[in-house]
């Protein structure tokens, strides 16, 4: 199968967050940066899926900066087969703008599959997927937990809050990703060696206009340290009251 | 929470996308499979053989050796952060990739023929053979020129006989390289290496019990008693002392890496620690003895970063001496001990338990002072280095 899974590259989950002197976007300074989480499970998806069915290729594509190659290049090492970076300066907040730069570069290509992560780990948006879907003309099945592929149709799980859902669909179709559906396998040394020698073409992102900005970005308060009422079964009356007044949580 | 590593002075920007790519594999590896199990292995004895297939499956055995040989064919900086990361784990983890890379398979690339190359390399790079280092004797260790184990040449091949010592993976290897003189007992110059596949006659290995040290690491001794080997099992081109030596040049080059992964995995410790264990009212991270035992570890840590770093370049760039490798053991390793000693120390009674990583690190330290050369054999070559004169 041919397939396509879109990339993000983000700053790492794991880092300590602070907001730059504007405002209203991230202090990069000292931040590490990764493919999106939910990425991740969709790089894994796409490379079973041909290890199952057999011979395919399948391409990663990321926009942004340049540093963007790194992450198309992790994707690579796991096994990926080709790269295409979509270069623009910074990746705009409107996700429909970039749905339009990514719907462009997929158009006629000829994927039975495009994949998206559920959502980027940043923005926290979940709307690219969606909208290059409908760019596309394309049946799109969100935040999927399972995946089978027959005969040209595909079947997948959703999970709902306390009940799953199963959607099947034609193909191509584009697809977004939850986690747990595959775990990311590491790229092993020789796959980062091999993904040096994988192309990557880089062309300017045909962006769309981008409407939507950030006017403001804050961090929650930092949480007050805990409080210790009391020990035994005597402290629980108070715990309770307190709870109920002044967390206001039961 | 993932390990984040330590680099106060943006070392990672002096490292290239695929050095940073394998490092971050490594300590992914370490973090989701080795981390979850190190401390049962340690207190239980237990080299953990479970996890040989997944490190086999990300390269991680000669990973510097040419890809044709089914290795990863890394350059030296990339080889010497998977030893930096897997030393954060464990130094028994280590010392066996770094037995089964540097002094397994480098021998066998750097003195075996084509044949052998072909036959062994694949194998030990996929983990399918488990490969030992005997060079050490009972009663030759800082001295392994003076050996006694004896290679005699027969019509048929060779007969081996002798005891080697404190053998990493010795019981489990399938295959050893074992240093023999073929000549006078006086004559070093007849040293030469053999490959050994374990379940040859004559052949025991005996685990060495009641180690504190490097716990979940096996080591043994290995009997040798009218070993009948085939003529092709010697390698034809390794020739005296130097060989074995060339041997040991690589393994304290990782080792001088993974060093400073153990001091990292301490250091990281004692910082969640001191923020985090309130006393008299507040952390302890907030008073100044410990404090300056952070500043200490912090600094030395950064200090063998650089010396490590250049060593890698200069490996790679083809000029490295044994002597700068020296260097770096001594200094890496002896830092490494006293960051151990002071995290435990720093961590209270806590700094006990083998749920912390602190005195795991300290106790396996102690093995990695001594072996590959102890840190006054690395003195002495310096010594000698400096003034021209010998002083063993
Ligand atoms: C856990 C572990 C794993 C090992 N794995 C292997 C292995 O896989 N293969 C292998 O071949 N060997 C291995 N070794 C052996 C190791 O290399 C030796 O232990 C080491 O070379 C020291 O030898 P020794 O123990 O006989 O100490 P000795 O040489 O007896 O030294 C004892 C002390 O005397 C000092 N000393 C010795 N000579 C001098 C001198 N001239 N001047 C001043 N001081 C001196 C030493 O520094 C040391 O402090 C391992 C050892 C350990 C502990």
């Amino acid at each position: 199968m041919k397939i396509a899974v879109c990339l993000k590259r983000v700053p790492d989950t794991d880092m300590r967050f602070a907001v730059a002197a504007d405002g209203k976007s991230l202090d990069l300074s000292g931040l590490k940066f990764d493919m999106s989480d939910f990425d991740g499970y969709a790089v894994e998806v796409a490379l079973r899926l041909n290890e199952q069915q057999g011979p395919g290729e399948v391409t990663v594509v990321g926009l942004g900066p340049d540093a963007v190659q790194e992450t198309l290049r992790k994707a690579l090492s796991m096994g990926a087969d080709r790269g295409v970076h979509l270069a623009a300066a910074e990746v705009p907040f409107d996700g429909l703008a970039i749905a339009q730069a990514l719907a462009a570069e997929l158009a006629g290509q000829g994927y039975d599959l495009i994949l998206f992560g559920r959502v980027a780990t940043d923005t926290g948006n979940g709307m690219v997927g969606p909208m290059t879907a409908e760019l596309l003309q394309l049946p799109c099945v969100t935040a999927i937990s399972h995946l089978d592929i027959k005969d040209g149709r595909g079947t997948a799980h959703r999970e709902l809050e306390g009940a799953r859902e199963t959607v099947s669909f034609p193909l191509p179709a584009v697809l977004t990703i939850d986690e747990g559906i595959a775990r990311p396998r590491l790229p092993s040394l020789k796959g980062i060696m091999a993904a040096k020698k994988k192309p990557v073409e880089s062309r300017p992102a045909a962006l769309g206009p981008i409407r939507l900005t950030v006017d403001k970005l804050e961090l929650p308060p930092e949480r007050a340290g805990g409080r210790i009422v009391g020990e035994g079964p005597d402290a629980v009356p108070e715990l309770v009251r307190l709870l109920r007044e002044e967390a206001k949580v039961i | 929470m993932a390990f984040a590593g330590v680099d106060f002075y943006q070392l990672d920007t002096l490292l290239s996308e695929e050095e940073r790519a394998v490092r971050d594999t490594v300590r992914a590896w370490v973090d989701e499979h080795l981390m979850p199990i190190i401390g049962d292995c340690y207190v239980e004895g237990k080299f953990p053989k479970q996890l040989i297939p997944g490190l086999a499956e990300l390269g991680m055995f000669g990973a510097n050796l040419p890809e044709e040989y089914g290795c990863a064919g890394l350059n030296n900086v990339a080889y010497g952060l998977i030893m930096q990361e897997l030393e954060r784990g464990d130094s028994g983890i280590r010392s066996f990739a770094s037995v089964q890379g540097g002094l397994v398979m480098y021998p066998i690339y750097a003195f075996g023929s084509e044949e052998q190359k072909k036959h062994w390399l694949p194998r030990l790079a996929a983990g399918k053979e488990i490969g030992c280092f005997g060079l050490t004797e009972p009663d030759f260790g800082s001295n392994p020129g003076g050996m006694i184990t004896t290679a005699k040449e027969t019509k048929e091949g060779w007969i081996l006989n002798g005891t080697k010592m404190w053998i990493t993976n010795g019981s489990q290897a399938t295959v050893s390289v074992i240093w023999a003189k073929t000549g006078e007992i006086k004559d070093a110059k007849s040293i030469r290496g053999f490959i050994v596949p374990t379940n040859t006659k004559g052949y025991a290995a005996k685990d060495q019990k009641g180690k504190l040290s490097l716990r979940a690491s096996d080591t043994s001794e290995i009997h040798l008693e009218d070993v009948h080997l085939p003529k092709d099992a010697i390698l034809p081109k390794s020739g005296g002392l130097k060989s074995p030596l060339m041997c040991l040049t690589q393994a304290r080059y990782g080792i001088s890496w993974g060093a400073i992964g153990a001091a990292m995995a301490c250091y990281d410790e004692a910082v969640t620690y001191a923020k985090t264990r309130v006393m008299f009212d507040k952390p302890i991270g907030a008073t100044q003895i410990q404090q300056v035992r952070l500043a200490d570890m912090l600094t030395e840590i950064t200090k063998a970063q650089f010396i490590t770093l250049q060593l890698g370049r200069l490996k790679d760039a083809g000029t490295m001496t044994p002597q700068q490798v020296s260097l770096a053991k001594r200094n890496n390793v002896s830092m490494a001990c006293d960051c151990a000693r002071e995290a435990r120390r720093l961590l209270g009674a806590n700094g006990i338990l083998a749920e912390y990583h602190s005195m795991r690190h300290m106790a396996n330290l102690e093995s990695v002072y001594t072996y590959e050369g102890t840190h006054d054999m690395h003195s002495l070559i310096l010594g000698q280095e400096i003034t021209g004169l010998a002083a063993f």
